[in-house]
């Protein structure tokens, strides 16, 4: 046999899949044999992985041989899956066997791919999407897989489909939690923390006095669990979203006021001084060089703050709240032990958190588009 | 010296006026509940005895500094350390949680961070799903970490631990793999004139230049896992710990309880940052570099 490519995953998988389409063959028929013998999807996986690893092999072109792993490998999941259906816990050791094959192909996928340098544009963002992309579809894989083939409890962990199918399920009371807890408490905490961070930091900037003592402080407040306050504000304010946006305001308004303190006096001395010279005053300054200059810092405070907002809010709907927002759905779907409610609002929690974050960075992009992180240099 | 004295006054002088400012609003916000109470009894004390008694109420809106003070004291000092009302108790029980789970979150980051450093595969797969999961809200994991693991048999320390881990690792592997990246090209070139091998060069100019990299990215973590530990205390039903302290005073309306067990959770917070800190500092001068 001549193999132009050589990788050490290939030669793992190639004897196993030989041994796994052997046993297939000779399993056939057996009555109450564990999944995946006896079903056509199990044969039908064991086959594109034996295919694909003979096709990866065999071919000189780098990238055809990424499409044939590729293929081979998420094909034989997608029918290794289909075929636990109504097997599930009953899997045997072929089935781990079969999946971990899948996943060294996976793994020769992305190698392959990872060592590629593109030149066009277009084609490094795809594979800057695509190779992360595939290591996170098979974490959710290798999730399903197991969770189903060994027939985890459901309470333990519930398989990413059954998370999605709750998700479907449950669009109008997710979209509720969202909107009392996202749209209520966390905008407005953070639009109203943030601002009182900046007119502080500003006042701290005309007063030194203030500046010198304020910028310790904030420092060492960063450090400190500010979640906690939580149940006095739930107190001061009641169970409903403004008790959430006051702990939200509390726990964003110190990184705003450090960051924004630390990026006006980010300008250089020279541009200070060219403005001296064209003889503006303090507020000149302050518009058209200071805080164009504090804007990395200011946005950088801005990314810190989404997360910190999120998790403000849905932490203090911990320690009571209305019988809606995702922190209360978490809570009380846990003492219920609908784990898979749980996770739903989790993935959603992740989705906001993320679609927030970028939101503030494709903003900041905008703004800063003259700083050399932006542009590229 | 002299930067230390031009900003000690400011921040005495600030934290005054927090403490003067706390007393005013304490006396605002308790008066309304100290009005009710007056005009309930048929008295109508003086304007001094009216403050005094707005500031010497058992279950306050705001407690004034001074019985946050005297509540603390008690907790601390006064009661035995293995009583569960006592403070240092269940700083402790925080505190012991929180260390496991910081030194499990700080090798695992590491671990990790060398991973990202040396395999390509793993930097371009791995790290942008690092570096997304900073922006999802993962306390919210909380509560469900702490009852499904209770469900299987696991309960006390680990749960709680797997939480603190889990907060702690992000910042450790982003600073690690900065950290381990950190050596310039010159650096790097040099040791490739020595022939030096990979293991050489991790050794010998990766690590060390990581250190300092490790240490701040230590100091955010040790935060980050004592806010996990304090949340992951809150759905177990109270038990022991500050976050335990923090609903059972919030069920039962203990206003000072839950400001002292708050300045407890700050004490216990400044002290593990200071400690990384001096720790940093220690290992920075052992490894013979200069005091910036």
């Amino acid at each position: 046999m001549r193999f132009p490519n050589h990788s050490w995953q290939t030669w793992i998988v190639l004897p196993f899949a030989g041994l796994l389409a052997f046993l297939f063959a000779s399993m056939n028929g057996v009555p109450s044999a564990p999944p995946p013998y006896g079903t056509l999807s199990g044969g039908v996986a064991i086959a594109l992985v034996l295919i694909s690893t003979l096709a990866a092999n065999y071919t000189s072109n780098r990238l055809l041989e990424a499409v044939f792993l590729f293929a081979g490998a998420h094909g034989a999941a997608f029918f290794l899956l289909a075929g636990i259906k109504g097997h599930e816990g009953t899997a045997g050791p072929a089935y781990y066997l079969l999946l971990a094959s899948a996943w060294l192909l996976a793994w020769r996928c992305v190698t392959i791919l990872s060592g590629r340098r593109a030149t066009a544009r277009p084609m490094s963002i795809a594979l800057r999407l695509i190779i992360p992309a595939i290591f996170g579809a098979w974490i959710l894989i290798i999730w399903e897989a197991v969770t189903r083939g060994a027939g985890i409890p459901f309470i333990l962990l519930p398989p990413p489909s059954a998370i999605g199918a709750r998700i479907a399920n449950s669009l109008p009371i997710l979209g509720s939690d969202v909107r009392q807890t996202i749209f209520k408490a966390v905008l407005i905490g953070y639009v109203v923390g943030n601002l009182a961070g900046f007119v502080v930091a500003i006042l701290a900037d005309r007063v030194p006095f203030l500046r010198r003592g304020l910028l310790p402080i904030g420092n060492m407040v960063s450090a400190l669990p500010i979640i906690g306050v939580a149940p006095i504000m739930v107190m001061w304010f009641g169970f409903d979203w403004p008790s959430k946006a006051a702990v939200v305001i509390i726990m964003t308004f110190f990184p705003m006021l450090v960051n924004t303190v630390a990026g006006l006096a980010a300008s250089g001395h020279m541009e200070r001084d060219l403005m001296r010279t064209y003889a503006s005053g303090y507020w000149p300054t302050l518009l058209k060089l200071r805080l164009p200059a504090a804007m990395p810092f200011i946005f950088n405070a801005l990314k810190i703050n989404s997360t910190l907002a999120l998790i403000g809010a849905i932490v203090a709907e911990f320690f009571g709240t209305p019988v809606v927002g995702m922190g209360f759905r978490i809570s009380t779907e846990v003492g219920r032990m609908n784990i898979d409610m749980v996770w739903a609002e989790i993935a959603v929690a992740a989705l906001a958190g993320s679609v927030f974050y970028g939101v503030v960075a494709l903003i900041e992009r905008a703004v800063t588009f003259w700083h050399p992180s932006v542009r590229g240099g | 010296m002299d930067s230390f004295r031009s900003k000690i006054f400011p921040v005495t002088a600030i934290l005054a006026g927090v403490v003067v400012l706390w007393y005013v609003f304490a006396v605002i916000l308790n008066a309304p509940f100290q009005r009710d109470l007056d005009s309930r009894a048929n008295e109508t004390p003086g304007v001094v005895e009216f403050v005094g008694k707005t500031l010497a109420q058992p279950k306050p809106t705001l407690p004034a500094p001074h019985q946050v003070a005297v509540n603390f004291f008690e907790n601390t000092f006064l009661r035995s350390v293995t009583s569960n009302r006592s403070l240092v108790y269940n700083a402790w029980v925080t505190l012991s949680s929180t260390l496991l789970g910081f030194a499990f979150g700080t090798a695992l980051g590491i671990v990790i961070a060398v991973g990202i450093v040396h395999v390509a595969t793993l930097d371009r797969s791995l790290m942008p799903w690092i570096i997304a999961s900073q922006t999802i809200p993962i306390l919210a994991v909380a509560p469900m970490i702490i009852v499904v693991l209770a469900a299987v048999g696991i309960t006390g320390l680990i749960p709680k631990a797997l939480i603190s881990t889990y907060l702690s690792f992000f910042p450790v592997a982003v600073g690690m793999v900065k950290g381990l990246r950190s050596p310039e090209l010159m650096h790097l070139d040099l040791m490739h004139t020595y022939n030096a091998s990979r293991s050489q060069t991790f050794w010998k100019l990766r690590v060390p230049a990581s250190v300092p990299f490790l240490f701040t990215s230590m100091k955010v973590a040790v935060a980050a896992s004592l806010v996990g530990a304090i949340v992951g205390e809150l759905p177990t039903g109270a038990v022991a710990g500050i976050g335990a302290k923090l609903l059972a005073g919030a069920y039962y309306s203990q206003t000072v309880d839950i400001w002292s067990a708050l300045v407890a959770g700050s004490i216990v917070a400044a002290l593990l940052v200071m400690v990384v800190g001096i720790a940093g500092r220690l290992v920075d001068r052992a490894m013979g570099g200069r005091p910036a």
